[in-house]
């Protein structure tokens, strides 16, 4: 691995993002009839993509905080806007699970998508550019434009390929996560010239931008602009209504992708850019945000329970998981962090393992109501036994990755919220209800419906995505300290930031001060944060 | 009385100062000569001669630079800001031009008036943009206007063309009365119409005060803004859009604009910048309103042609917000976005006009069914052009947004950039809705086939689709433009 051309490992990140964008150009000119050729050149970039992100991972150095790779070139230097793009314990994982992920999905629709197979393909790649980007980003306004990129082709493949209520379905989900979006946008630039006016320096660097300390009063604005652009990508209650909808509509690659990385891409900004950057808001704020996502949890799996479709239940589930994955990160402690990001990780392997499980019946049934299935256990007994390892690992059982993650997220959260945690972890058992009932009724029992008794099982290509997934189950869950070992430099060093900022950002609030008075002037009327018009 | 003295070098320079305009308005002379010279089937010689006169005029404004040119005793400036808008209104004009090629067939408006009046519109637009005289600029403006009633109202044979025609004309004709009359005020209160002999005088806080020239002042504004389509100033734009020629409907949308806008740009941040603790709440209720409703009505339309038009009176008002504050950046950011603008709108019209095949019909959104897929050319770029039109990266449009906000941020006025981030968040709901008719719903029976474009035609749209996207990439080097121009101006 170490052994690639110099020119290639200096400029890898920009490879790995602008890899896929080749591809799609490339695929341009190939002819849309030949749909085989189309969906291996689709496969064979996205595993090129996997492969030379390997090295990222291989060769970091978890021993700093810094960014790692770093690549930066002046954009549009009269703003002080460059391309900035770089690595660290934080981002690593969630890149090796999208570039993972990717060639997992493409594969999988071999068979399911039929129809515009060229457009399609060319969706899934430009969905990689964004992806990858908005998780290399180090510069404000290239993550922007990343984060939005990721919308277009999305919007595509649940309007395009989706089933019954698609249309709708793509422009809820196009318009809630673009206006939660554009309230950033602001707030950005308005962090753009408060850098501005604190250093003389036009600047939308990252790193920059986190050496502010920011008055408390803008810091509340700005971190609710941020906070709620990244709720309705998380999606946090109640926020979520958009996501049970795109997830049933979406093809079964779109859902995988959309579960397992473009939710991430909210819980990722919330660590990597709401917190950071205005510690001190974040604190403040922290009861409520923890208080919705464990609302999260509960309701995810309240409603999880009642569904009647399987692709919903698990669409709700994954409200559930990231109240989970929430609730580590508002614990700003080591433990919690960790423990957020490893969950992020798992849920989009456990998430998205369980959505393609889902599209193989699919694909065979064109069903996906419990109430047509029952016994297939007997029929398909390698697809049981995967589905049986997800959904373990869904569930958080003891030896799969989806433990260590609820475990230290937990144990983080106990520390600074008691009460909340307690309640959580109910939601770990309520999990389990759902989770294990649905199998039940899909899996034991006697065959009731003719129609089930002479499914296929899996096929090679099926088991060939499968299989690597269920590595990591087993590898996160028995040995989760390859991934927490790369993370550990980055994560004390940032709560140990959070915490200096914080201190330096209240340096001359007066002590016992509560609240609402640190963020609207009582009695002066009025908030600060909009001073102007 | 002095003898009236000719000073050759003084003629010159005036000359000088007008070339691209003297390009311009003489390819149109020549035009209406050779309408008459040659038979019927060769009247497509017509455009290209045209646009061969229009690549001169852009060669003659590339040439003269961003140097300043003063001519006729400071009555017209060729400055930065006009040598910019001259470019802008240009290539308009040569982008309607290309697209002429088929639609003049199509819709046989092959006529020598045709081109004559659309290049005699584009030379008083630029007057109006490279005017420092109020005079100037209502010359410019008229001189802009007339030839445009009549484009308006080219098909005669059809109501809702004439309809247009005479509601626009009718509106048209009280706005440039409100406009000379604005001026007339103006002058009773400060003896002056040059423009940066007014930004002078307004030091004077009794100028500034008489109520002659406040009312003169609103009265020019209300005239700018008809010309711009500023709610409430926009009615006639649904229906003049509407009837249209939709290549006159593409031309007006960004060419008048730019030019309506290049001298009010010029009005607000030479003359008026003392006005600007009065000045700027108007402006401000100005822009949200014009986003506002521009959106909203929007967002009901069935016909294309009105939904285009609708979302031109929102884009005016994005490009408002970057004059609220009446500096520099907030200056360039509307430059760059009036080109941009221009760019992606001619596109999405030129898109439009090949899918619609036949005027008057095809222009329900219904009729874009199944093109997507079917015509996968067509269906990615209008797709494009209307993803830059909503702002959303990393195309030109979202750039142009993204420093119309900032200079709304900068100077303070956050609750405007918010009102607008949300506005063009609304947007995208109907421009989405194109882009759902043309890939999501499937065609009842089979797809229409479009209007197979001729060649120039094309290399207007790749054109058009190549400037939204580097200019989303590597804004770069014209935002640096777009700057110098302002300070040029400003100097």
């Amino acid at each position: 691995m170490t052994s690639l051309p110099q020119p290639l490992m200096t400029h890898l990140l920009s490879v790995l993002i602008f890899l896929p964008l080749a591809g799609a150009f490339l695929l341009i000119f190939l002819p849309k009839e030949n749909k085989r050729l189309l969906r291996n050149t689709a496969f064979v970039l996205t595993l090129a993509d996997f492969l030379l992100s390997l090295p990222v991972a291989i060769l970091f150095d978890g021993s700093t905080a810094a960014m790692q790779f770093v690549e930066k070139v002046p954009w549009i230097p009269q703003y002080g806007i460059s391309y900035h793009v770089g690595v660290d314990g934080i981002s690593l994982w969630l890149l090796m699970l999208t570039t993972f992920l990717m060639p997992i999905t493409i594969l999988s629709t071999y068979t399911s998508v039929e129809k515009h197979v060229k457009e399609f393909m060319i969706f899934m790649l430009l969905l990689e550019v964004g992806m990858v980007g908005v998780f290399l980003a180090v510069d404000l306004f290239l993550f922007y434009i990343f984060w939005e990129l990721v919308l277009i082709p999305m919007y595509f493949l649940i309007g395009v390929w989706g089933s019954d209520r698609r249309i709708y379905s793509a422009i809820k989900f196009f318009l809630f996560t673009f206006a939660g979006s554009v309230l950033m946008l602001v707030a950005i630039i308005a962090l753009y010239f408060h850098h501005y006016a604190v250093t003389g320096v036009y600047s939308t660097d990252l790193l920059a931008m986190a050496e502010l300390v920011i008055p408390v009063k803008l810091q509340f604005w700005m971190f609710a602009a941020f906070a709620l652009a990244f709720a309705f990508k998380v999606p946090m209650f109640p926020f979520h209504t958009w996501l049970p909808d795109a997830h049933v509509d979406a093809p079964t690659a779109g859902s995988v992708i959309l579960a397992a990385v473009l939710l991430k891409m909210g819980t990722y900004g919330f660590l990597r850019f709401a917190i950071p950057l205005f510690p001190v808001a974040a604190v403040d704020l922290t009861p409520l945000l923890a208080t919705l996502a464990v609302i999260g949890i509960l309701y995810g799996a309240f409603v999880a329970m009642v569904q009647k479709d399987i692709k919903k239940l698990v669409a709700y589930s994954s409200v559930a998981h990231l109240g989970f994955v929430m609730l580590g990160l508002f614990a700003f402690n080591v433990q919690g962090i960790e423990g957020g990001i490893l969950q992020m990780v798992n849920h989009g392997i456990s998430t998205g393992a369980l959505f393609l499980l889902v599209g193989i019946l699919y694909e065979r049934r064109h069903t996906r109501l419990i109430s047509e299935y029952g016994g297939l256990s007997r029929v398909v007994p390698l697809y049981a036994a995967c589905f049986m390892v997800i959904t373990l690992s869904s569930i958080g059982l003891p030896g799969l990755n989806g433990f260590v993650g609820e475990f230290l997220i937990l144990v983080g959260a106990f520390r600074p919220m008691r009460a909340l945690t307690v309640v959580a972890a109910s939601g770990v058992i309520f999990a389990a209800v759902y989770l294990l009932w649905m199998y039940q009724r899909v899996m034991f029992g006697t065959i009731t419906n003719e129609k089930n008794r002479h499914l296929p099982d899996m096929n090679a290509r099926e088991v060939a995505y499968m299989l690597p997934l269920i590595v990591f189950v087993f590898w996160i869950g028995v040995y989760p300290q390859t991934f927490l070992r790369k993370m550990d430099a980055s994560v004390t060093a940032l709560v140990a930031r959070i915490e200096a900022k914080r201190q330096a950002a209240l340096a001359d609030s007066p002590p016992g001060e509560t609240l609402v008075a640190r963020y609207f002037d009582v009695g002066k009327g009025g908030a600060d944060g909009t001073a102007g018009h | 009385m002095a003898p009236l003295a000719i000073d050759g070098g003084a003629l010159l320079t005036s000359v000088t100062s007008i070339l691209p305009e003297i390009a311009v308005v003489a390819t149109a002379l020549f035009v209406l000569l050779l309408d008459l010279a040659i038979p019927e089937e060769r009247k497509n010689l017509l455009c290209g001669a045209s646009l061969v006169g229009i690549v001169v005029a852009l060669f003659s404004v590339v040439a003269l630079g961003q140097g300043r040119i003063e001519g006729f005793s400071g009555m017209i400036v060729h400055d930065g800001m006009g040598a910019f808008f001259d470019v802008v209104i240009l290539a308009a004009c040569a982008l309607t031009l290309m697209m002429a090629t088929g639609y003049s067939e199509w819709e046989a408006t092959h006529k020598g008036e045709f081109y004559a009046l659309l290049l005699l519109s584009t030379s008083g637009m630029m007057f109006m943009a490279k005017g420092t005289d109020l005079m100037t600029v209502f010359l410019g403006l008229e001189t802009l206007s007339i030839p445009i009633y009549v484009l308006v109202g080219f098909h005669r044979n059809r109501m809702s063309s004439i309809e247009g025609a005479l509601k626009y004309f009718l509106l048209g004709a009280f706005a440039s009365g409100f406009l000379l009359y604005g001026i007339a005020l103006i002058y009773a209160a400060t003896g002056t119409t040059k423009i940066p002999i007014l930004a002078t005088m307004l030091y004077d806080p009794r100028i500034l005060a008489s109520p002659l020239f406040l009312v003169g002042a609103g009265l020019l504004l209300v005239g700018f803004a008809f010309k711009v389509s500023l709610v409430p100033f926009h009615m006639w734009t649904p229906d003049a859009y509407e009837g249209a020629p939709t290549v006159v409907t593409a031309f007006m949308s960004a060419a008048v604009k730019a030019a309506a806008f290049a001298a009010l740009i010029r009005v607000l941040l030479v003359a008026l910048p003392g006005m600007q603790p009065v000045l700027w709440k108007v402006l401000w209720a100005l822009a949200v309103l014009t986003m506002t409703v521009g959106n909203l009505s929007a967002l009901v339309q069935d016909n294309v042609k009105r939904l285009l038009a609708y979302s031109s009176i929102a884009h005016a008002g994005y490009v408002l917000v970057g004059l609220v504050s009446g500096d520099v950046l907030g200056g360039q950011a509307s430059l760059f976005y009036l080109l941009v603008y221009a760019f992606m709108n001619m596109g999405a019209f030129g898109v439009v006009i090949l899918i619609a095949r036949k005027e008057d019909e095809g222009y329900d959104i219904a009729h874009l069914k199944g093109i997507g897929f079917r015509y996968p050319a067509l269906g990615a770029l209008l797709t494009l052009f209307l993803v830059s039109l909503g702002g959303i990266p990393p195309t030109a449009g979202f750039v142009g947004k993204f420093y119309l906000f900032s200079a709304a941020v900068k100077n303070g006025y956050i609750w405007l950039a918010v009102i607008g981030v949300l506005n063009s968040a609304a947007s995208i709901y109907y421009y989405l809705r194109l882009v759902v008719a043309m890939y999501m719903v499937p065609a009842e029976g089979e797809v229409p086939v479009p209007r197979p474009p001729r060649i120039l035609f094309s290399m207007a749209l790749c054109a058009s689709a190549a400037v939204v996207v580097v200019l989303g990439v590597l804004p770069r080097s014209v935002l640096e433009i777009a700057e110098r121009s302002v300070l040029s101006m400003l100097m």
